[in-house]
């Protein structure tokens, strides 16, 4: 049988052999278990010793280090779990479907945490815990939109169906993530403008964003494996049935 | 170096409990993401060898 080309990388099939990813994560594992250890002891230790007090806001200035990763890896991985529920929908690839799923519980924490540091710091800045503010409203409705997923998915007897309709949910949800991005520039907001952003230099001296820049590295590579710990979970939970899955369990 | 002693850290310049908070909850909420999944685990494995025995039992 002539083989027909496709258009598509020999990595994109790999990817969508559950045993193939649930051997790969567990070689990346260690790696981005190590580096998010790192990443974050030496972010938090720069950030909370090391960096300089603000000269208006003072040492709660320091509250940025776990707000803007916070924030911003809330909001990636909404992305994420989007694209891989789009990819899921299209190409009926079962281990999108479980990056998606895996996607909302670390999601919703992680935004409750963007939220909760934005209030705390909120209260000795603006005076106030929390504003109607169009950011903080925003936020709180890609906070809502994993609670729909989380909901949505648990309230489906089978993981197909199920994966499909939150697919919809987290693909229509998209549209808050350019209003979260550009709520700052279309409504009149306390909140301030990006810290930082692809074009220009970040406002603030260098000793200042530095730390903040490890802080974002090292949030992104915890989310990779607490994702990556889910995933391997949900293989394992649903190809039990597959020999594969029996050998590796008659060794334990 | 921003402080010049411990208690002064501690104190954050007046806004030790807003910023120790904030870090207090992104600690709860990263070791939740991870030991969570780790105990789900550990579970899992349980149930499936719990199964598998039980099936080539019969």
């Amino acid at each position: 049988m002539a083989e027909k080309k496709s258009w598509l990388p020999r990595w994109f099939y790999q990817l969508a052999s559950p045993r193939w990813c649930y051997e790969f994560m567990g070689r990346l594992l260690p790696w981005f278990g190590a580096g998010a250890l790192l990443l974050l002891v030496a972010g938090t230790v720069w950030s909370l010793l090391y960096a300089p007090a603000d000269y208006q806001q003072g040492n709660s200035f320091r509250i940025i280090y776990i707000h803007v990763p916070a924030a911003i890896l809330a909001q990636s991985c909404y992305m994420l779990m989007a694209v891989a529920g789009a990819i899921g929908l299209i190409w009926k690839m079962k281990v999108a479907d479980m990056v998606a799923k895996s996607c909302a519980p670390i999601g919703a924490t992680i935004a409750v945490l963007a939220l909760a540091t934005g209030a705390i710091w909120g209260k000795p800045t603006w005076g106030a815990w929390w504003v109607w503010d169009a950011r903080l409203t925003s936020m709180l409705v890609l906070l809502f939109l994993y609670l729909g997923v989380i909901a949505l998915h648990s309230a489906m007897e089978s993981d197909a169906t199920a994966s499909q309709a939150t697919s919809v949910l987290a693909l229509v949800g998209l549209v808050n993530i350019p209003i979260i991005k550009y709520s700052v520039e279309w409504w009149n907001t306390l909140h301030q403008p990006a810290t930082f952003t692809l074009t220009e230099k970040p406002a603030m001296p260098t000793e200042m964003w530095l730390p903040l820049l490890v802080m974002v590295i090292g949030f992104y590579c915890f989310f990779a494996v607490s994702l990556m710990l889910r995933v391997r979970n949900e293989i394992l939970r649903r190809e039990r049935r597959a020999s594969w899955v029996r050998t590796l369990l008659d060794k334990v | 170096m921003s402080f010049n002693s411990f208690s002064e850290f501690l104190a954050m310049g007046g806004h030790g409990l807003y910023v120790w908070l904030s870090y207090g909850i992104a600690l709860a909420i990263v070791a939740l993401n991870l030991i969570e999944p780790l105990m789900a685990r550990k579970q899992l494995i349980t149930d499936l060898v719990r199964r598998l025995r039980r099936e080539s039992s019969n």
